[in-house]
């Protein structure tokens, strides 16, 4: 019987996701992470409370499948936490969720459910899997995985899994990706599943329902350093509380007076200081993209026409992509974006083909 | 669940046969309360009068010095509260000893007794075996002393305290000793004078009966003030209808216990000498927690290097076995338990313990397929780390 691990996180998505497998007729196990919160904090958490956990405790139990947590609280802290620490300690903008679904998730969890003799992982991400043979690579004896975006356009979480290889793929399942949203939320009604009328997740699952201002502050004092607000020309406007308080093409509170609304052009962290202008100042029709990777395994040959998704709830822009040195790409949009922002991913599709993505430099 | 092999015989035991069809009339055939005048009161009172005898018989102790209680927990409660505030009472005195290796049923009570009602607890220590020597008992007691209270055997390392030494210190200072037997009652005898207790505490899911239902002996003018007050049951000690069927089939299980004790140790022991054997021969960076030799005959406790305890559990059972850890949490939460750290291990090895506990279905072939797979899931778990 083939085995697969659902990542349960007590909410609707996961549930279904393991629902779905057992009826398909897999030999499902449910396992949960425990990730880690700030000390006092573990109440709060979005993802792995005690209340969640029980929850998929419960669900796991209704649909008779072995249930199992899994402390990867240390390896969260060091990892995506520091990630989120430093990059906005440096200027930059993070998304965290990459760095757990490419080590937590997909690094970590998967080698424990491949050591407990699993033969794939799933999770209730919306995307989906298409097998191509060779088709993508031009090498017919491999077949290749393609990383898709969900039926539920609205659902769509392709971006956020960008980063996994072929290898991660091949062991990787998405049950509801092929389902629109209501439909998913129907099916754990219809099972009587104890999520079904829990509210969608949304914010970073260690920030605890807070601001990441507050967050920073408490973890990364050192990092808010006051500076300059300045235009582009050198002018200072004011003072800034620290750049990691700040995104880019933010508005409010910048504490300016101004005729003119002035949104945050840029970070410089050089210099410490906080650039401001006018919105039409906030369009860059081009942009660079490191540490990219390619979902095939292989970088596509050339210049070539994709779509480009430059934060997890942007829209995609049509772009001329090519290649730089260093396996670095150049994104030249069609129309010029508003809001690129350094740490950010840019993600590369052909229809609803994800491509890979890389960050924003 | 068919295929799983169960090895974990000190978190409970399934209700033996026996004890199943000796309970059953009680439920719904002869279910008076044991405290009505009729006829069905009368029968109910009847059968736990007879089960009192029959523990009594056991423990080798009067039938009035038994009190039923709601479970081995509840026993311990009973016991340390409501001694050392009777003995408050009675002779002004403040002080509880215990040791540091405790079921949290006794050290969770007795560090609210400190805290709420102003008792002072002397934690003491316990030898690289967990064990509790007596020389520390003579050490910290006195006068001031309320009460005693040592574990017969540690459930989770399995280690036979000396609570016949102990006692003799105890009552040449006059004072109350308390034994948690709950988990040595499967396999060592509970006779209360030869132990010399005052108080000994009994879980009857832990020898094949029922959960839901304990017992606490009470040595004849100990000085013991009621936790649950209400009505007069149980000589006033523990207010509440009783729980007719489930007393009946706890004196039953320890009936048996007592008449197949020797039996059952000797089917176990063979079996927890292979696997100790074995685990320190064919595991590299193992080792055995609490005592090589004064340990319960089913019991076998170890700690490996490098590996989380709590997934180790999760490999165990997806291979088809049933144990249990010394940290055993189901939250993903691994934290040494206080008896590991007693342990005095290096950190790496703190949270890498493993407790594999034989009972009545266990079989040497099971523990032989057991075998062979164990050493494969520490290496993985270790990788893994």
């Amino acid at each position: 019987m083939t085995r697969v691990v659902v990542a349960m996180s007590g909410g609707v998505d996961s549930s279904v996701a393991a629902a779905i497998l057992k009826q398909q007729g897999y030999d499902v196990v449910g396992m949960m992470l425990r990730l880690w919160s700030e000390p006092g904090k573990e109440d709060s958490n979005r993802c792995c409370t005690p209340d969640a956990m029980a929850l998929a405790r419960r669900v796991a139990a209704r649909l008779d499948i072995p249930f199992y947590a899994l402390d990867a609280r240390d390896i969260f802290r060091s990892t995506v936490v520091n990630y989120f620490l430093e990059e906005y300690t440096r200027g930059a903008t993070p998304n965290p969720c990459l760095v757990c679904n490419r080590i937590i998730r997909w690094k970590f969890l998967l080698e424990h459910a491949l050591a407990m003799g699993a033969d794939y992982m799933a999770t209730g991400h919306y995307v989906r899997l298409r097998s191509n043979n060779g088709q993508i690579s031009g090498r017919s004896d491999v077949v290749k995985k393609e990383l898709l975006r969900a039926i539920d356009r609205s659902k769509d979480q392709s971006y956020v899994l960008h980063v996994l290889n072929q290898e991660q793929l091949g062991r990787a399942l998405f049950p509801v990706g092929d389902f629109p949203k209501d439909e998913i939320r129907r099916l754990a009604g219809e099972l009587g599943l104890p999520t079904a009328s829990r509210p969608d997740s949304q914010d970073l699952c260690f920030l605890a329902g807070e601001d990441y201002r507050e967050f920073i502050k408490r973890n990364a004092p050192g990092s808010l350093k006051p500076g300059d607000i300045v235009t582009r020309d050198g002018n200072i406007l004011g003072r800034h509380q620290g750049l990691s308080f700040y995104t880019i093409g933010q508005r409010k509170g910048l504490g300016l007076a101004s005729t003119q609304p002035l949104y945050v052009l840029a970070k410089q962290a050089a210099s410490n200081t906080l650039v401001v202008g006018l919105e039409a100042m906030l369009g860059q029709d081009e942009l660079t993209v490191e540490n990219v990777n390619w979902i095939s395994g292989e970088p596509p040959q050339g210049v070539f026409r994709a779509e480009v998704k430059i934060r997890y709830t942007a829209r995609e822009a049509w772009a001329e992509v090519s290649h730089l040195e260093g396996g670095r790409v150049h994104v030249k949009f069609d129309e010029p974006q508003r809001d690129i922002t350094t740490g950010q991913a840019a993600v590369f599709y052909v229809e609803d083909v994800v491509l890979g993505g890389g960050l924003i430099t | 669940m068919e295929k799983t092999i169960y090895l974990d015989y000190a978190a409970t035991t399934p209700v033996d046969e026996r004890v199943l069809q000796a309970m059953l009339p009680y439920f719904s055939h002869t279910f008076g309360n044991p405290s009505s005048i009729h006829q069905y009161g009368q029968k109910a009172e009847n059968a736990i009068e007879a089960a009192r005898e029959t523990v009594a018989g056991v423990l080798k102790c009067r039938p009035d010095e038994i009190i039923f209680t709601s479970c081995g927990s509840e026993s311990d409660n009973l016991a340390l509260r409501g001694a050392s505030l009777a003995m408050r009472a009675k002779k002004n005195a403040n002080w509880i000893l215990t040791s540091q290796a405790e079921h949290h049923a006794v050290s969770r009570t007795a560090g609210q007794m400190a805290e709420l009602f102003g008792f002072e607890v002397e934690w003491l220590p316990v030898d690289e075996y967990g064990m509790v020597l007596p020389q520390t008992i003579a050490q910290a007691i006195c006068h001031q002393t309320a009460i005693v209270s040592v574990m017969l055997a540690n459930n989770e390392i399995g280690t036979i305290n000396p609570i016949s030494k102990i006692s003799e210190i105890c009552h040449e200072q006059g004072v109350l000793l308390h034994t948690d037997a709950v988990q040595a009652a499967a396999y060592l005898p509970v006779n209360v004078d030869a132990l010399g207790v005052d108080l000994l505490s009994l879980g009857g899911h832990k020898f094949y009966g029922p959960k839901g239902v304990g017992a606490l002996y009470v040595r004849k003018g100990t000085p013991l003030v009621p936790v649950q007050t209400g009505g007069g049951q149980e000589v006033g000690l523990r207010a509440g209808t009783q729980n007719v069927p489930y007393i009946v089939g706890f004196a039953e299980a320890l009936r048996l216990t007592d008449l197949e004790r020797k039996a059952r140790a000797a089917q176990v022991k063979p079996m927890r000498d292979r696997i100790i054997g074995s685990v320190l021969e064919n595991i590299p960076d193992a080792k055995l927690t609490g005592h090589p030799i004064e340990r319960l005959p089913n019991h076998c406790s170890f700690v490996f290097k490098g590996v989380d305890g709590n997934f180790l559990l999760t490999l165990l059972d997806s291979a088809g076995f049933a144990c249990s850890s010394g940290s055993a949490c189901k939250t993903g939460n691994p934290e040494p338990s206080e008896v590991m750290r007693l342990m005095q291990l290096p950190l790496e090895w703190g949270l890498g313990s493993l407790r594999v506990t034989l009972g009545t279905a266990s079989t040497a072939v099971d523990v032989e397929k057991f075998l062979a797979r164990l050493p494969g899931l520490v290496e993985k778990a270790r990788k893994l780390q």
